[in-house]
């Protein structure tokens, strides 16, 4: 109930904000002889801001590969129900941020990250945190579909498996069923969950990776580039996708296409060598950005 | 407000120059044609007038291919931020353009009809006194357009109720010529939507001026537009205005 009502806030908050640009558009051209007697109102565009708390909260994050320093004291917040995206040239920034959500920096061993990121209101650093339950709520697919060597169904059952999600096989054999259906990819291959997950095509590998991320139930889905080596229809189903799931979850998507982060997200936060330029609504990001950086970045004047 | 760094693709930066371009052609057209009708109708020149009609085609003709050259730019380029701004700005002030060339043309129609009748000098001079503000009013604005100047389109924005104020006053001195002497309706009420014409070519101006603070802000106007243009409540009560 509180999930349903969060959306929908989210979603008005958006819808509002759009609403001062097109109807204004269309007023300004429909000027009639009988029209001038109206008086003509202009709405100025509110800046409507989601009081609901924020699922992940950054301060001051800073991290450090070795003694090069990769991210300046980023805080950011990202709301519940939503797509974030990040945005920036190559070498930004963004992934870092991302990973460091998951504590994917971890793995690095010259990696250093210093700040605070919440989760839930829970410092996800603090030494009682453990890693694997934390990468259990927070799932990550990845710019090239990875999936395991293994079935399509096993490819998906692992994660619950692992992580002992599931009573017994009935119960696993449910969740597979529904993750895969979430990924909007069980009507073409549930003849063949059997088959190697290598077998599918680049999109449904994608897809298949997805619903290997969400079988694990997660509470935040990172995505970093998911669709950029895939085919037009393939990006298209998997924006489809990520429009349905956010519904359920809380996204992060790294992008370079900016008409891809337009589509998707709700949210934006422009990166530019490591420092956080500029974050807000997506709609005024892209028809107004405040800061010289962004415009630039995003009209495609640097890189 | 943002300094304009040129794009990384060099074609897209000369498509959106030559867009500007060809605002600004039909801007000087659309301004030409207003002041031929203007004089076709105060010095009385059939000939003028007809040349004046013929011209509008060339204003519609600019506006369509401002049109594709926007629609084109959307599909090739997916212009984002101030370049949106400015691809929809063109094609929004290209429109109050031609609007503006039409009731240039209208004009010169009219001054066409009545090129055989004498007018009263005063009310022509009332006339070509709001030609001379409706004119000038487009004349910055356009120059605000070309310099990306938004205070001054929020100045031209302000200034359009001095416009309804004079065609007021106007609407009210033909009102008291046409009771005077029957003879004079035919007249008057050609000269009555003449002024009508440059009353609503300052709206279009208004618009425009509009259409340019959106494009240099990214926000619209806060407030409420100035009208005064009443006389669509003015009653008519068969008495000459005293």
């Amino acid at each position: 109930m509180l999930r349903t009502d969060l959306t929908l806030s989210m979603r008005l908050s958006t819808d509002f904000c759009t609403s001062g640009l097109i109807p204004r558009a269309l007023g300004i051209l429909g000027v009639t002889d009988e029209a001038t007697d109206k008086t003509v109102t202009m709405q100025k565009t509110a800046a409507p801001k989601t009081s609901a708390k924020p699922k992940i909260s950054s301060k001051n994050v800073c991290v450090f590969y070795g003694e090069k320093q990769a991210l300046f004291d980023v805080s950011l917040d990202i709301p519940e129900h939503a797509v974030t995206a990040l945005i920036g040239p190559s070498g930004c920034g963004k992934s870092t941020y991302l990973r460091c959500i998951n504590r994917m920096n971890d793995v690095i061993d010259i990696a250093r990250v210093t700040g605070k990121i919440e989760l839930d209101g829970v410092d996800i650093y603090d030494p009682s945190i453990d890693v694997v339950e934390l990468r259990a709520r927070v799932g990550m697919v990845f710019q090239k579909p990875n999936p395991f060597p293994k079935s399509i169904f096993e490819n998906v059952a692992y994660g619950p498996r692992i992580h002992g999600l599931t009573r017994d096989k009935t119960d696993l054999e449910e969740l597979v069923v529904t993750s895969l259906k979430r990924a909007s990819l069980f009507d073409e291959v549930k003849d063949r969950l059997d088959d190697p997950g290598t077998s599918l095509s680049g999109g449904q590998q994608q897809r298949l990776c997805i619903a290997r991320a969400i079988a694990t139930q997660p509470e935040v889905i990172l995505m970093d580039e998911p669709a950029s080596a895939l085919d037009p229809i393939a990006t298209a189903r998997i924006e489809e996708l990520i429009d349905e799931l956010r519904q359920n979850y809380t996204i992060l998507i790294v992008t370079h296409s900016m008409q891809q982060a337009a589509r998707v997200s709700q949210k934006t936060a422009f990166f530019h060598l490591g420092h956080l330029v500029e974050h807000g609504d997506t709609d005024q990001i892209f028809t107004n950005p405040k800061d010289q950086r962004t415009q630039d970045y995003i009209t495609g004047r640097f890189g | 407000m943002f300094q304009d760094n040129e794009h990384i693709v060099r074609s897209y930066d000369e498509e959106l120059s030559a867009l500007a371009n060809r605002l600004a052609a039909m801007g000087e057209l659309t301004t030409n044609l207003l002041d031929d009708a203007m004089r076709a109708l105060i010095e009385r020149d059939a000939a003028l007038a007809k040349a004046t009609v013929a011209k509008d085609g060339e204003i519609d003709e600019l506006e369509r291919k401002v049109e594709e050259q926007v629609i084109l730019t959307i599909a090739k380029r997916q212009p984002m931020a101030q370049d949106l701004r400015q691809v929809m700005a063109a094609i929004r002030i290209a429109a109050d353009l031609e609007r503006i060339g039409d009731m240039g043309k209208n004009i010169a129609k009219r001054a066409l009809a009545i090129s055989a009748a004498s007018h009263p000098d005063d009310l022509l001079r009332g006339i070509e006194h709001m030609h001379e503000m409706g004119r000038s009013q487009l004349k910055d604005v356009l120059e605000a357009y070309l310099n990306r100047d938004a205070d001054k389109a929020l100045e031209v924005w302000r200034q359009d109720a001095e416009i309804d104020a004079k065609y007021n006053a106007l609407f009210r001195e033909l009102l008291t010529y046409m009771m005077e002497d029957p003879r004079n309706i035919g007249l008057c009420t050609h000269l009555l939507f003449c002024a009508k014409n440059i009353e609503r070519i300052g709206d279009h101006t208004t618009n425009i001026a509009e259409t340019i603070a959106f494009l240099v802000n990214g926000e619209p106007i806060d407030g409420e537009r100035p009208k005064k243009d009443v006389t669509s409540q003015t009653p008519f009560t068969g008495e000459p205005d005293t």
